[in-house]
């Protein structure tokens, strides 16, 4: 069922076009998160959703309702904050209770639902704690059970766990996912770190510039990312110029080391993406790759290669089985077609 | 090494040094001097003076003094909450213009101030003139003269902006995703402003509301000329005391009352503002401000701005008015004959008319007056930084952690002291050796800086005690001095504040009239001397002349005031 | 950035204070001459703000004597006589001028004067000379009295008021502004004319019939004078001013007139004469200097200054009144008359039971 939809929202701030033409939906009980680099309008599309900023054009609906001239605190909607926003003045306890307290629940009520929410963030004995002498992690957690506390229809994270080193991030990321399934909880989230994003949403929205450049799940933005923007946003380093000809009836991708039968609509000149998973050492089938191994990393499971081909400096990921030769020798390596992406001009 | 350590230490001992010895000669040295001198006069005459003190009736002022000041308070921070909230977060044209504009009213001497309420209020002032001859009214509508309403409403026309800016500069740098949030968890705008802004903005509210108290609490002029003679406060039965009786001991005692309460209320002030004070999340203007977009929005702001342009602004059109245009009604009780424009009173204040020998140049006043604003600025800021710098942080050394405890309070004694009493005291005390400058045309910027320096310091702590201790450690471990860390992280932080208390500073200085009319010498006479000196004396033209170089005060503070802003704007989104 | 900011204003503040500090010092009249230069030796005249005089009357007298004269004005003359006390045995200047008879006891109390016995002294008539010791030589008097709104009376066609009484008359209700006698200076002065008028026995019931008749008080003369009299916008058309206010108000005129806007009163007594001293502060070191200074003051050439500068009248005899006086001053024949020493005694007394019938 559809919980949200936003149509066609556009949003200028200062004379700058933040959003153009945004239109997106969210199912009920769907964690979809909003990737994009800082700047593309992640933010102000939370903040137009969550009604602290009119959007000039479009309309934005909660189950088929459309929220237009519905103030925040009437729309039940939860947003935990990039820097958090945890209440300096208030102590753990009353920072996760202040939204029930708005809804004038009882006070036994109260104490009971910041009790569940204090162990389902795991931070049981908190309660009086003062906000300001917490770690960065047990503030990400109050705020997040601050959020979830009065059980908002849609729950919106900007950016929660930016402030985190990685590896608090990753498991944060991981808790995260698992406390918004277990609650079965819609929600948005914001982000412009791909893996977290993988991490943590059924569906993503990529943005740029104000506008989506592509939806879908996590392994279909993976798969067919639709630009090189997304290819490159999603950490594939490998884009080189390329072009499809025809040539005896039939159509090529000419890359700067040969051509590969690609199927394909149009000639012209493009880029081309190498997946760094799509290479064997010495194999038969696909394109040949002379060049000149750089450097070699063991990461344990894989081996990442930095390959010389030419003008280019390729990137591999390929089984550390496999016979590599040590650095600064010529190796030789074959792209099967399907790894390889053709985006048109 | 060893020497750095020393230097270090010498350093910091400069930053406390510095302000206490201030104080102690230019404060507790005349306050001891007259004290002494007045226990002195008590045992000549063998506890005469004060036995027959009518200490109903001092009660019954005492109770009126508090009374009025309470009021006062309340009225000027309600009434510049609101203002404060739309200064600091939205953007709109005209702004600071309007900010430097409301600062006006602050530092102009009271007379200027009657004069204002009564071209605007008084039995012949516009308002009833309007209403008068535009309105039909029989009678003058406004009565304001001679009531607490006029006392009530000069002290918020004179303290608005204290609530304005002190308020408004902690509230702009809130981040105001607090709030948000809290709509977000279910609260109106009203329940977010309650619960979340309110209590954070509360030791910048009970700073602006101690300051705006104490002044009040102490008013002279006000009481005087707008409230009449049916109202004293301690301050006027001081001067009673003091001037017309001469009896010394009586109002050295009333004026040691007078500043037990502000002693007394700032202690309270101190451990109240201990429980409400922690380092704010601080936000880049850039972010905080927003433009004037939803209807209500733009209500709201033109509610407050007309507010704001009666209040504030009009009354001193009045002024410029009245400058300008002639007692062209017909004398009697005749209504309005056709006002005539004349810039006589202008060309007049250029011309030395009588030959006098104490006739005073425009140029020369608006010179020495701007200089002594300058040295005041200068001097306060000097003062001012080091003493709240020294009090905003903890100290490692148990006595310099007590000597911040006691000094904390003492700062803003001097706002709180009788000028009359303290101008005396001044005169007792520079009038001799071993400090004689009487001879000094230092003193009147000294005594300036004395009265400007609490307000600095005020203006300054909230700002510096924002600054989370994590910065300090930071930059310590980065390896900044307390020097580097005092000129590259709290400075910066601080600049909008240190701007802001210049701002008063200057305009204390450009508009005070009490210490400088005790101190001043005829060779070097400010602006508002020389306003009194024709308003003393009878004649259309005298008045005119006063008016005159009223509205020359006016404009030359507010110039002041604009050109501060201007580095102020050049700021905004770099913090 | 900021921190740029900081420094350019920091820069700019500088220079400024530089600059305001050279222009101060270049504005100074008597910069030149160092006070290390022995040639002209100073005298300092304490005095109050009201203090005027033509530039070229008191070059004559630095040039015949070969003395620089400094004035020291300090506030009102409460507040100038008693920073003169304050100061006593190390004097902040040598001669004391501006106390009048309201503060004279206090003065001579205080022993603030040493005798002087001035050869001018012959000129003044001895109704000035209060002071038989001759510590205070009288030097000026001003009347002050009730001021009326000429317009106003000609325009309801009833008389202007001839003397106190009249004031309590159903005619005059609503019509007079006074001053606080605690506060102000004329103020006091009139509660001692009702007081030298009615006694101190009576003047309380006088007073009370004036409140009945609706007397309004403000606590200055400025308050009076500029806002509640109607010549100046007010709606009250008598005040206590100064006999000499007319010729003040022709002077001042904005575009000049012939005949004063207003009237005085100077019938039965109404009207309180302020007389203004001058003496030799105990302690000076200037005592010739300071004797030439008061035979000087006494003087015709300054006291035909005086009227014009300071709009009160001269006790020398042969002074000659400038025209505007003569032609726009009644001087009363007869005026209240209270003794200094009552005045200082009682004058706390006074004001107290006059604050609590008419303030209540």
């Amino acid at each position: 069922m559809e919980a949200l939809v936003l149509q066609n929202v556009s949003k200028a701030l200062e004379n700058q076009q933040i959003l153009h033409n945004i239109s997106f939906k969210v199912e009920l009980g769907e964690i979809v998160a909003l990737l994009g680099p800082s700047g593309c309008g992640k933010s102000t599309t939370l903040a137009v959703i969550a009604g602290l900023l009119d959007a000039d054009q479009g309309e934005i609906f909660w189950k088929g309702q459309s929220l237009r001239g519905i103030p925040p605190h009437q729309r039940n909607f939860g947003l935990m904050f990039q820097d958090l926003a945890l209440f300096p003045h208030l102590n753990v306890f009353e920072n996760i209770a202040f939204g029930l307290r708005m809804r004038k629940l009882s006070s036994a009520q109260i104490q009971q639902r910041v009790q569940e929410m204090l162990v389902l963030v795991n931070l049981q004995g908190f309660e009086r704690r003062d906000v300001a002498n917490l770690s960065g992690g047990e503030m990400q957690r109050v705020a997040l059970a601050r959020a979830l506390a009065p059980q908002p229809q849609l729950l919106m994270l900007d950016e929660p766990l930016a402030s985190l080193d990685r590896t608090l991030r990753d498991r944060l990321a991981l808790e995260l996912r698992h406390i918004l399934r277990q609650m079965n909880q819609t929600a948005i989230y914001v982000t412009h770190d791909q893996e977290e994003a993988f991490t943590v949403a059924d569906r993503i929205i990529l943005m740029k510039e104000g506008k989506i450049e592509q939806t879908g799940t996590p392994h279909e933005i993976y798969q067919k990312p639709v630009s090189p923007f997304v290819a490159q946003f999603l950490g594939m380093k490998n884009l080189v110029e390329a072009e499809i000809l025809y040539e005896n009836g039939q159509s090529w991708l000419s890359l700067p080391w040969g051509k590969i039968s690609h199927p394909s609509q149009k000639a012209g000149k493009g880029l081309a993406l190498i997946r760094p998973t799509g290479a064997v050492v010495d194999g038969k089938e696909g394109l040949q790759l002379k060049g000149k191994l750089v450097q070699k990393v063991f990461r344990g499971d894989h081996c990442l290669l930095e390959v010389q081909c030419g003008a280019e400096l390729l990137s591999f990921s390929i089984p550390c089985s496999m016979s590599i030769p040590p650095e600064n020798e010529t190796l030789t390596l074959t792209i099967r077609p399907e790894s390889i992406l053709f985006f048109a001009r | 090494m060893r020497n750095l350590l020393l230097a270090r230490k010498w350093g910091s001992a400069f930053v406390w040094a510095l302000p206490v010895l201030f104080l102690a000669l230019f404060y507790f040295y005349p306050l001891g001097s007259i004290v002494v001198f007045a226990l002195q006069r008590l045992a000549q005459d063998g506890g005469e003076s004060l036995r027959d003190l009518n200490w109903a009736y001092l009660g019954r002022v005492f109770g009126f003094t508090v009374y009025q000041a309470t009021l006062s308070t309340i009225l000027t921070v309600i009434a510049g909450l609101p203002a404060a909230y739309l200064f600091a977060r939205y953007e709109f044209r005209g702004k600071a213009l309007l900010r430097s504009l409301s600062t006006i009213p602050f530092v102009l001497p009271t007379l200027v101030v009657a004069a204002s309420f009564n071209a605007l209020f008084g039995p012949r002032g516009w308002a009833n003139l309007a209403a008068l001859n535009l309105l039909g009214f029989r009678e003058a509508p406004f009565t304001l003269t001679n009531s607490l309403t006029a006392i009530l409403i000069a002290h918020v026309f004179y303290n608005l902006t204290i609530v304005l800016r002190l308020v408004g500069d902690v509230w702009s740098r809130l981040d105001p995703r607090l709030a948000q949030a809290a709509r977000c968890l279910g609260a109106t705008p009203w329940q977010a402003f309650w619960k979340v802004t309110l209590p954070l903005l509360l030791p910048a509210i009970f700073s602006a509301a101690l300051l705006v108290f104490i002044f009040d609490f102490t008013s002279f002029g006000v009481i005087l000329i707008l409230g009449g003679p049916r109202y004293a406060t301690l301050e006027v039965e001081i001067y009673y005391q003091m001037i017309a009786l001469f009896n010394l001991p009586a109002a050295v005692l009333l004026s040691l009352i007078q500043l037990g309460c502000t002693l007394g209320l700032t202690v309270i002030y101190h451990r109240l503002s201990e429980i409400v004070t922690r380092p704010l999340p601080l936000a880049s203007q850039k972010r905080v401000l927003a433009r004037l977009s939803r209807p209500s929005q733009k209500i709201f702001a033109f509610l407050i701005i007309a507010f704001l342009f009666v209040f504030q602004i009009l009354p001193l059109l009045a002024l410029v008015g009245r400058s300008f245009v002639y007692a062209g009604w017909e004398r009697g009780e005749r209504g309005l004959s056709i006002p005539t424009l004349s810039f006589t009173a202008y060309q007049e204040i250029f011309i030395n008319r009588r030959a006098s020998l104490f006739y005073i140049p425009p140029i020369r006043a608006i010179g020495i007056s701007v200089a002594y604003g300058l040295i005041t600025v200068f001097l306060g800021l000097l003062l001012g930084l080091a003493a709240a710098w020294f009090l905003s942080r903890q100290h490692d050394s148990p006595a310099l952690e007590r000597l911040r405890r006691s000094l904390e309070p003492l700062i803003l004694l001097p706002l709180g002291t009788s000028s009359v009493t303290l101008g005396l005291g001044f005169l007792l005390a520079f009038g001799k050796a071993p400090f004689d400058l009487r001879s000094s045309p230092l003193l009147i910027p000294l005594a300036h800086t004395l009265v400007a320096f609490p307000f600095i310091v005020r203006s300054l702590l909230p700002a510096l005690r924002s600054i989370r201790p994590r910065y300090h450690q930071a930059a310590a471990v980065l390896g900044a001095n307390q020097w580097e860390i005092a000129r590259r992280v709290d400075l910066p932080i601080i600049g909008r504040a240190v701007l802001v208390a210049g701002v008063f500073a200057f305009g204390i200085s450009m508009g005070e009239f009490g210490a400088t009319a005790l101190l001043t010498r005829p060779e070097y006479p400010t602006l508002p001397i020389a306003i009194y000196r024709f308003l003393g004396q009878p004649g259309e033209l005298n008045y005119g002349q006063s008016m005159a170089l009223s509205v020359l005060l006016m404009s030359i503070t507010a110039a002041g005031m604009i050109l501060i802003e201007r580095f102020r704007s050049g700021e905004v989104g770099e913090f | 950035m900021i921190n740029k900011q900081l420094s350019l204003i920091l820069k700019w503040s500088v220079i400024l204070l530089l600059i305001s500090s050279i222009a101060t010092a270049c504005a100074t009249p008597t910069a030149a001459p160092a006070p290390t230069s022995t040639e002209s030796p100073l005298l300092t005249v304490m005095t109050h703000d009201s203090f005027a005089a033509t530039e070229s009357v008191i070059a004559a007298f630095e040039e015949e004597h070969q003395v620089k004269v400094q004035f020291l004005k300090a506030g009102d003359v409460g507040s100038a006589l008693n920073k003169a006390i304050l100061a006593k045995g190390n004097p902040l200047a040598d001669v004391f001028y501006g106390v009048d008879n309201t503060f004279l006891s206090r003065a001579l109390t205080e022993n603030l004067f040493e005798p002087y016995p001035s050869p001018l002294l012959t000129e003044i008539p001895a109704t000035f000379q209060l002071d038989s010791q001759n510590r205070a030589l009288p030097v000026d008097y001003g009347d002050v009295c009730l001021n009326y709104d000429l317009a106003y009376f000609a325009e309801k066609g009833i008389q202007p008021p001839k003397n106190l009484g009249d004031l309590t008359k159903p005619e005059y209700k609503s019509l007079l502004v006074v001053q606080n006698p605690a506060l102000s200076s004329p103020g006091l002065a009139f509660l001692l004319a009702t007081i030298g008028v009615y006694g101190s026995e009576g003047y309380l019931d006088y007073w009370k019939n004036l409140v009945e008749n609706d007397v309004k008080v403000v606590n200055d003369w400025e308050s009076a004078y500029y806002s509640e009299f109607t010549v100046h916008g007010g709606s009250r058309p008598i005040v206590v001013s100064y006999s000499s206010s007319p010729p003040a108000e022709v002077i001042f005129a904005e575009t000049p007139i012939d005949q004063p806007p207003t009237g005085v009163v100077t019938e039965g007594r109404s009207c309180f004469r302020q007389i203004e001293f001058v003496g030799i502060l105990k302690g000076t070191k200037n005592r010739t200097l300071a004797e030439k200074w008061i035979d000087f003051m006494l003087s015709k050439p300054f006291q035909e200054d005086m009227p014009l500068q300071m709009f009160v009248f001269p006790v020398n005899s042969n002074a000659q009144l400038p025209e505007e006086f003569t032609r726009y001053v009644v001087i009363p024949t007869e005026t209240a008359q209270v003794d200094p020493q009552a005045i200082e005694q009682n004058r706390e007394a006074w004001i107290q039971a006059w604050s609590e019938t008419v303030l209540r």
